[in-house]
């Protein structure tokens, strides 16, 4: 042993090893069989979830007494990662499940809300979402519309949240939406998260969206007129809705990240297989070396992309501060995972245009990774922010 | 009801696999899982226990360089506790010198019930549980596609050919399970972890009273004197179906004289 650290989280321990394994066995034989069906119907894999669930994947990071595994996000991330490899669908459904949906419960909530909500999300047999954005916008979290207003010993919500994930499935347990719950003297906006259980009158979900990618995941918009919960399904305190999901944030991008590691990564692996197959002029695609440095490019790309993630993952569990490194993982992960999204397509030819490879599917999804949880131009921000540069107008 | 379930760890079939040149046995150097066959047995096992009252799960692995990440799996999906034989000179044991091994580690378990795989995943000799059946002096039933049990006696459905046979046999004995008869579950991150702590028994075959001379190289009856790839399988005649499909087919088959 030398003075040096272990590289940065790339020497797993043996549990991760073990928890990597299995996950990349139930990818390999039970989701890359079937999920290019799913992916082409629009259709949202249940038995697939509900496997997921057993392996306790949903209750991954929580406490063993809310029906969890007693991980962390590190080990969520590298199930992320595993998964994303296969297919991204499946990886923001959980991505969505814990990390936005029971992550702010757990968090913020009261030890009677955990109780009362944590086991059935832990064991996947419900989902929850978060939402966040507006139609009117999703970067700018502080121009939120959405109203609760505290009405004897209820909230009553109305709004609309947009492109929220996991929130109109036959498993849906609750939405957590960001609300307007009063205004300060100088005008902003107090912002508080209340939880709103599926079926609730008043709360309306709207059609699936036709997306582009991501098909096999659930997003609806979802309207509240009236709609009125309990008072004791505030989360956390009320007015601090802001300051609390900007924590939540951080947490989702890292998980983000690893989907984008996932998704560069599946790339490579698509790419090997492919160039060492297929021939072209008499040989086969691994003798050209313009192939070969693209599939190399791809490789350093994942590779750095890797060490950005697991080294905030890290720090997520330590406790240790990130929003910069969160922002950088965010950042370089999804823009690594959409170059080698495109140049895995560029190598598989016209098979690349054709839904049924993974590599189309790979570049359908990997754009919303610089979309969604901040945009890359959010990440910068934020990155020059951290740097000590003025806020611009 | 002790059940114990013989686990063989062999080197992923999935990495490309190697043969020594001169003994043209298995690489087994890298690191090895839990043979995939054998992940049937762990779970019928974990049923069957969990239907009697008191009853207890060990998986016993002989593997070379005190390789535990198999042992490790069966233990996260809920198996109690190890038995792993490792030692130097087990190198080259044939399936007879395994089945010595495995029956002394089993006898110490005190079981009621052995369970293992039809057959490995790498070395499929089919032949290992019978001889440790024999050796055990225990009854054996093999092929079994379902298994139940009460603790005292055990029931299987035995594959056949032509379907199945009931057969019902009185405990301790040994019981051979087909891929399929249940659904391997998962190990969840829980187990994993749970797994850390429980207990693996390592043991040498001085441990076990066994004669070095009796197994390895130097005890196994059969040698492997020759290896050669299989012939790659010759591109097949496509036929298009113009309404006769049907009668293609059985000209084919009696052809080949299969009717
Ligand atoms: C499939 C899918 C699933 C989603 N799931 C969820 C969910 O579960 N919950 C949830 O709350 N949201 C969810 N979203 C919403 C997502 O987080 C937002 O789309 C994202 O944050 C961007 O917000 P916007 O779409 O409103 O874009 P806008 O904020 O309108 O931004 C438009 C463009 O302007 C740029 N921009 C904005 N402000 C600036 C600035 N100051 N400087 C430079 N550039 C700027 C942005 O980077 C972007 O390129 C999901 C979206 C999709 C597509
Ligand atoms: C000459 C020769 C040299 C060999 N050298 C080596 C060597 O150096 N190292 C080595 O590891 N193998 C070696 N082998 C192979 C090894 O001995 C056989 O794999 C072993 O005898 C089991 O045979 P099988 O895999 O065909 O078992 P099968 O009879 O097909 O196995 C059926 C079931 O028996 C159980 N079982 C079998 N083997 C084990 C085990 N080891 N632990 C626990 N349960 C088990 C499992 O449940 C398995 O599914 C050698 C074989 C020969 C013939």
């Amino acid at each position: 042993m030398t003075g040096v650290p272990s590289p940065a989280g790339l020497d797993l321990r043996p549990e991760h090893e073990a928890l990597v394994a299995t996950v990349r066995r139930f990818a390999r034989d039970e989701v890359a069989p079937v999920i290019g069906g799913y992916y082409e119907r629009g259709e949202f894999p249940y038995p697939l979830v509900a496997t997921m669930g057993e392996m306790g994947l949903f209750g991954l990071p929580f406490p063993e007494e809310y029906g969890g595994m007693g991980g962390d996000a590190f080990a969520l991330c590298l199930v992320l990662e595993e998964l994303a490899r296969v297919d991204s669908s499946l990886a923001i459904t959980l991505e969505a499940g814990v990390g936005l949906g029971a992550m702010p419960i757990h968090r913020f909530g009261t030890e009677d809300q955990r109780q009362r909500w944590l086991p059935d999300l832990c064991s996947g047999r419900s989902l929850a979402a978060f939402g966040l954005t507006e139609p009117g916008g999703g970067s700018d979290a502080g121009a939120t519309r959405t109203t609760a207003r505290r009405d004897g010993d209820e909230w009553v919500v109305d709004g609309t949240k947009a492109f929220i994930t996991n929130s109109g499935t036959r498993i849906t347990r609750l939405v957590t939406v960001t609300a307007v719950t009063g205004r300060r003297a100088d005008g902003r906006p107090d912002i508080s998260a209340i939880v709103v259980p599926s079926g609730t009158p008043g709360f309306t979900v709207g059609p699936e969206y036709s997306k582009v990618g991501w098909t096999a995941s659930d997003t609806h918009e979802l309207a509240f007129a009236g709609c009125r919960v309990p008072a004791d399904h505030l989360l956390g305190e009320e007015g601090r809705g802001y300051a609390q999901f900007l924590s939540i944030l951080d947490t989702g991008r890292v998980a983000i990240g690893a989907l984008s590691v996932g998704l560069a990564q599946g790339c490579v692996d698509e790419c090997l297989g492919y160039v060492g197959e297929r021939e072209a002029f008499g040989r086969k695609l691994a003798q050209s070396q313009v192939l070969q440095f693209k599939v190399a490019d791809m490789e350093a790309r994942t590779h750095v992309a890797r060490l950005a993630v697991r080294d905030a993952a890290a720090r997520l569990v330590a406790g240790r501060p990130l929003r910069r490194e969160a922002a950088i993982a965010k950042l370089v992960a999804s823009e690594a995972a959409m170059a080698n999204a495109r140049e895995a397509t560029q190598i598989f030819g016209g098979y690349g245009f054709m839904n049924e490879t993974p590599v189309g599917r790979f570049y359908r999804d990997a754009k919303i990774l610089e979309i969604g949880e901040g945009t890359s131009e959010v990440q910068r921000m934020l990155i020059a922010r951290e740097l000590g540069l003025p806020a611009t107008p | 009801m002790n059940v114990v379930v013989c686990v063989k760890q062999i080197p992923d079939p999935a990495a490309p696999a190697s043969l020594d040149p001169t003994t043209h046995t298995l690489d087994r150097s890298g690191k090895l899982i839990l043979d995939d066959s054998d992940s049937y047995g762990v779970e019928m096992a974990l049923q069957l226990a969990a239907n009697v009252e008191g009853s207890e799960v060990t998986v016993v692995s002989m593997a070379p360089n005190s390789e535990t990440s198999g042992l490790r799996t069966a233990l996260a999906m809920g198996a109690a506790k190890a038995i792993l034989v490792s030692d130097g000179a087990l190198a080259g044991t044939d399936a007879l010198g395994t089945a010595k091994v495995l029956a002394a580690a089993i006898r110490r378990a005190e079981p009621d019930l052995v369970i293992a795989a039809t057959e490995s995943t790498d070395g499929y000799t089919g032949t290992v549980p019978v001889q440790v059946a024999e050796l055990l002096g225990l009854p054996s039933v093999t092929f079994a596609k379902a298994v139940a049990t009460d603790g005292s006696s055990v029931k299987v459905e035995r594959q056949t050919e032509a379907g199945y046979d009931d057969v019902e046999c009185s405990l301790p004995a040994v019981v051979t399970v087909t891929a399929g008869v249940v659904e391997p579950r998962y190990p969840s991150f829980k187990g994993i972890m749970a797994a850390k702590s429980k207990p693996v028994d390592t043991l040498s075959l001085a441990d076990l009273g066994i004669d070095p001379s009796e197994v390895g190289f130097t005890g196994a009856r059969q040698e492997i004197t020759d290896v050669s790839a299989a012939e790659s399988r010759s591109a097949g005649e496509i036929v298009v179906d113009e309404g006769d499909g049907a009668q293609r087919i059985v000209a084919f088959l009696e052809q080949i004289k299969v009717v």
